[in-house]
């Protein structure tokens, strides 16, 4: 799922960015230094194929709905970590300016949430255990190594494709969280994303496995080409992430300052995870999810109130109303610039076409 | 300048999974020949060219650029006076727009931007094409593609012209256009094609491939003449050779 | 994702608009790239409670529609389509904050009413009260049109590659850069080739939709990657015939000159007192004010 920038508010929007950047920079500089210059047309073709297999859906069964070929795992399969990695900013790149998918300040979260995960966590630490470099240098003859591989992929693919996909509907959460923007309480939320993301992770990691088997038995070469020639057995995995929380940290840090003075911002945030104690009580998701019920029932707090019934929330209100008292003020003012600018446009347009 | 031949000797070739591609290859191209490279589909005509320009390394034989040995060392070199065409425009064409894309060769050759730019203009304006200089390639039609691929080649004023099935996908107009332009170039050209007119018209060498071997390698005219030498190779007499079908069935009434 | 055809349709329609000429369309691509990221930093920082300020906001893309004469229908209708997602989570605001946010008071709105003509007793008096979810949701959906507008906007009117050329003289890495261009061109080809599988699957089975079963679906798909393969070879291939080495540069004069200084010190200056100051409260005083006294 796809961050808005509806959603988010600067300080995450803003610390997403740095630390996006930074990887783009680090994996920039690790493919100028150790890249093949093949490899140039090939990433970019490739992210193009990312765009294009989504022409092709198949049909998943019982549920009526389809699915298509994901992204993140199968580019880092096919190419390493470094390059999937960009390949992936740049398809959501995309996205984000041609198909308004996420929006441009959720930009940040969304290549973070879809090719962080994928690239640098699932690939290297889950699929890797699995497939190891020896065995995708595959020989003909030995029947059992070659189903013994062939389960190794699978299981890699699909293990692979479920965290990475699970750990990036987290971090959809956390960011909407932090950005407080949302009134969605941190559980409902976490119940709602996780399963879904647990079934496009299976699904993904299908595809995924069943398009790098079908490559793996067609041109073998490929897939050992791609896994020797990124050594991300090298690159210290730790180092990345403790340089990536460190800019997070900075820039956060830096960006709430500068929100201190708007209390909804990270340290509503902060209050609001710090009610995550609900999570323990074993009731927690039922009242959650029974207030859900009972909020759908009827609309609260929104209509006509007679003045007689309702005294006790009018003199409440009353005291809201104190700061707020321009509201009328300010729909009618608000009303009037929106024609006002709307305005604007037209009598822009009327004299561009005189 | 005798430096612009092109020469095979005993060229083998066979693909990893066993193919054979290239058999026993021998011929030499001199300075400013114009060469046909005719054969049924899967002869070998594009194998044969990607050694040309040092994509695939013979198994076993020679080739020779200019007064190079194409080897690992040179290839450097003898690329730069090599210009090839590919089939598929879209492989050629890569970068955002029509400039951008015929002016790569020159930047990379390290060509000073002013005359990078009266290049590119040039070019273009050789293959007839000036005013799509702004476009993008996507937004091209097939024979526009193919002229603005010939211009990226042009741009890096190559001494020898290597194309694959240059006229393929082109309507009459096109084709045409196209076949006048190759009969003004001054290069060397080596052509494949299906397009036996094209050949008939544009070169006045051919080599006919069959099955990775070389059957003959003569003069145009006298090779589309023997009708059991074309037919054996999969080929058939050029249109234009044959007896108009209208005109000779009008007669005979 | 699952609407791709439409989204595509879109890609190329988009392109084609980023052709037109207009004063806008003509400005350096980096003005339009900085005031855009302005504009959608500057609207996200609004307290989640805002509406009224960020009203005046659409000043922006209803200049930039008529100036660049961009359709607005299609872009709005685009909006629409995105709309569902923004929605989905943003209605969950009304259900879980309930606190009254902002009390109307009737009397003031009989009493404008009365005011401009409006006579007839307009019942009980009381309040109106709505709650902060249902302002925050509001906001929501506000917010949501701008961004998602501004950067509709900055395509249409600069194009891909120039979006990616300003990129580049930001300073984002040139490996980056350069995927983002060969992403964008091979697009348009592999689509063809994937839509032309497609099409010619579903002739053979006389099935019109695009969706098959897993198998089929993964031959194609695997073929569909094989191909790409092959072609990103023969690309490289051709970019070595013309002395390719590792690296891509490209021509590209761009000036950021004066109009592009005023373009986005201009915008600059307005969204910031957008910002600083509630111009529709204000007015929306001032009218009273005159209204009533
Ligand atoms: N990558 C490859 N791996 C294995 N065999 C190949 C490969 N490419 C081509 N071949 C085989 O080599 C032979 C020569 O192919 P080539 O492409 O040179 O033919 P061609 O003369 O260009 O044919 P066409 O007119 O169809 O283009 C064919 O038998 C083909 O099947
Ligand atoms: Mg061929």
């Amino acid at each position: 799922m796809h961050m808005a920038d509806a959603l988010i508010s600067p300080a995450v929007g803003g610390t997403m960015w740095a630390v996006t950047a930074g990887l783009i920079g680090y994996c920039s500089k690790k493919v100028k230094n150790e890249m093949d210059d093949q490899k140039i047309p090939l990433m970019g073709v490739l992210g193009a194929f990312i765009f294009a297999s989504q022409m092709i859906n198949f049909t998943i069964p019982i549920t009526g709905s389809s699915g298509h070929l994901g992204g993140g795992m199968i580019l880092a399969i096919l190419l390493g970590p470094h390059i999937a990695f960009l390949t992936m900013a740049s398809v959501l790149t995309v996205q984000a300016l041609f198909f308004a998918d996420g929006g441009l300040l959720a930009l940040g979260c969304n290549i973070f949430n879809l090719g962080f995960f994928p690239c640098f966590i699932a690939y290297p630490l889950i699929y890797k255990t699995f497939v190891k470099d020896a065995d995708t240098n595959y020989m003909r003859s030995n029947s059992i190594d070659f189903k013994k591989t062939e389960r190794k992929i699978l299981a890699g693919s699909i293990i692979g494709a479920i965290v990475a996909l699970q750990m990036g509907a987290f971090a959809v959460v956390i960011e909407t969280l932090f950005s407080g923007i949302s009134e969605l309480p941190f559980t409902t939320f976490l119940m709602l994303m996780q399963p879904i993301h647990l079934a496009i992770g299976v699904v993904e990691g299908l595809t995924t496995a069943a398009v790098v088997l079908f490559i793996w038995k067609a041109r073998p070469e490929i897939l050992s080409s791609a896994s020797s020639s990124s050594p991300i057995g090298r690159t210290p995995i730790f180092k990345v992430v403790v340089g990536l929380a460190a800019a997070a940290l900075i820039t956060g840090g830096a960006l709430s300052w500068f929100a201190s003075s708007n209390p909804d911002g990270l340290e509503w945030a902060m209050f609001k995870t710090a009610g995550v104690e609900e999570l323990e009580s074993p009731d927690g998701i039922h009242t959650s999810l029974s207030a859900i019920q009972e909020k759908t029932a009827f609309l609260p707090d929104y209509g006509f109130k007679s003045g007689e019934s309702n005294e006790l929330s009018e003199s409440s209100a009353e005291s809201v109303k104190v700061e707020l008292g321009t509201s009328v003020s300010g729909v009618v003012g608000g009303i009037l610039t929106l024609i006002f600018a709307v305005a604007i446009g037209f009598a822009l347009r009327q004299k561009k076409s005189n | 300048m005798s430096h612009h031949i092109v020469q095979a000797d005993n060229l083998h070739y066979t693909y990893p999974d066993g193919t054979v591609g290239l058999n026993k290859i021998n011929f030499k191209i001199h300075h400013g020949e114009s060469v046909a490279l005719v054969g049924s589909n899967g002869a070998g005509k594009s194998t044969l060219l990607l050694h040309l320009i040092g994509s695939l390394a013979p198994t076993d034989g020679d080739i020779r650029i200019g007064d190079f040995p194409l080897n690992k060392k040179n290839l450097k070199l003898v690329r730069r006076s090599v210009g090839m065409v590919f089939q598929d425009p879209d492989d050629q064409l890569f970068m955002p727009t029509v400039f951008d894309d015929v002016a790569f060769g020159p930047i990379n050759l390290g060509i000073p931007e002013k005359e990078v730019e009266q290049r590119v203009m040039d070019s273009l304006e050789t293959v007839g094409v000036p005013h799509l200089i702004r476009r993008s390639p996507h937004k091209l039609s097939g024979g526009e593609k193919r002229a603005v691929a010939i211009a990226t080649v042009l741009a890096t004023t190559p001494d020898i012209l290597i194309m694959d099935e240059p006229s393929s996908n082109l309507d009459p107009s096109s084709r045409r256009r196209l076949i006048n332009l190759l009969k003004t170039f001054t290069h060397t050209k080596i052509i494949a094609t299906h397009d036996l007119d094209m050949a008939l018209e544009v070169c006045s060498r051919t080599i006919i491939l069959d099955r990775g071997q070389i059957v003959a390698d003569g003069l145009t005219k006298e090779l589309f003449i023997d009708e059991n030498l074309l037919k054996t190779s999969g080929l058939e007499k050029p249109l234009t050779m044959q007896r108009c079908p209208v005109c000779s069935n009008y007669s005979k009434i | 994702m699952s609407n791709l055809q439409n989204n595509l349709f879109d890609i190329f329609y988009i392109d084609t608009l980023a052709c037109r000429q207009s004063w806008i369309h003509s400005l350096d691509p980096r003005a339009k790239v900085l005031t855009t990221l302005i504009f959608v930093g500057i609207v996200v920082s609004f307290d989640k409670y805002e509406i009224a300020m960020l009203i005046p906001f659409f000043i922006y893309p209803a200049v930039a529609i008529a100036l660049a004469d961009l359709p607005f229908v299609y872009l709005a209708k685009k909006m629409l389509l995105l709309l569902p997602f923004a929605f989905f989570i943003g209605i969950f605001n009304p259900l879980m904050d309930n606190k009254t946010l902002i009390t109307f008071d009737l009397k003031d709105i009989v009493d404008l009413m009365e005011f401009i003509g409006f006579k007839e007793n307009i019942g009980k008096m009381g309040t109106i009260d709505i709650s902060g979810g249902w302002v925050s949701f509001l906001s929501i959906m506000i917010r949501f049109c701008l961004t998602v507008g501004a950067a509709l906007i900055l395509i249409s009117t600069t194009g891909f590659d120039a979006v990616c050329l300003a990129l580049q003289r930001f300073g984002v890495p040139r490996p980056f850069i350069v995927q983002l261009m060969f992403l964008y061109r091979y697009m348009f080809v592999l689509i063809d080739e994937a839509s032309r599988m497609v099409r010619a699957r579903s002739l053979r089975t006389f099935d019109n939709s695009n969706q098959m079963r897993f198998g089929i679906f993964i031959s194609m798909v695997g073929q569909l990657l094989l191909r790409t393969m092959d072609r990103a070879q023969r690309i490289h291939l051709a970019m070595c015939c013309r002395g390719f080495e590792g690296d891509i540069q490209m021509l590209r004069a761009i000036n950021f000159g004066v109009p592009e200084t005023l373009f986005t010190a201009g915008w600059t200056s307005l969204f910031v007192i957008l910002r600083l100051y509630n111009i529709p409260v204000k007015l929306g005083m001032m009218i009273e004010n005159l209204l009533l006294s």
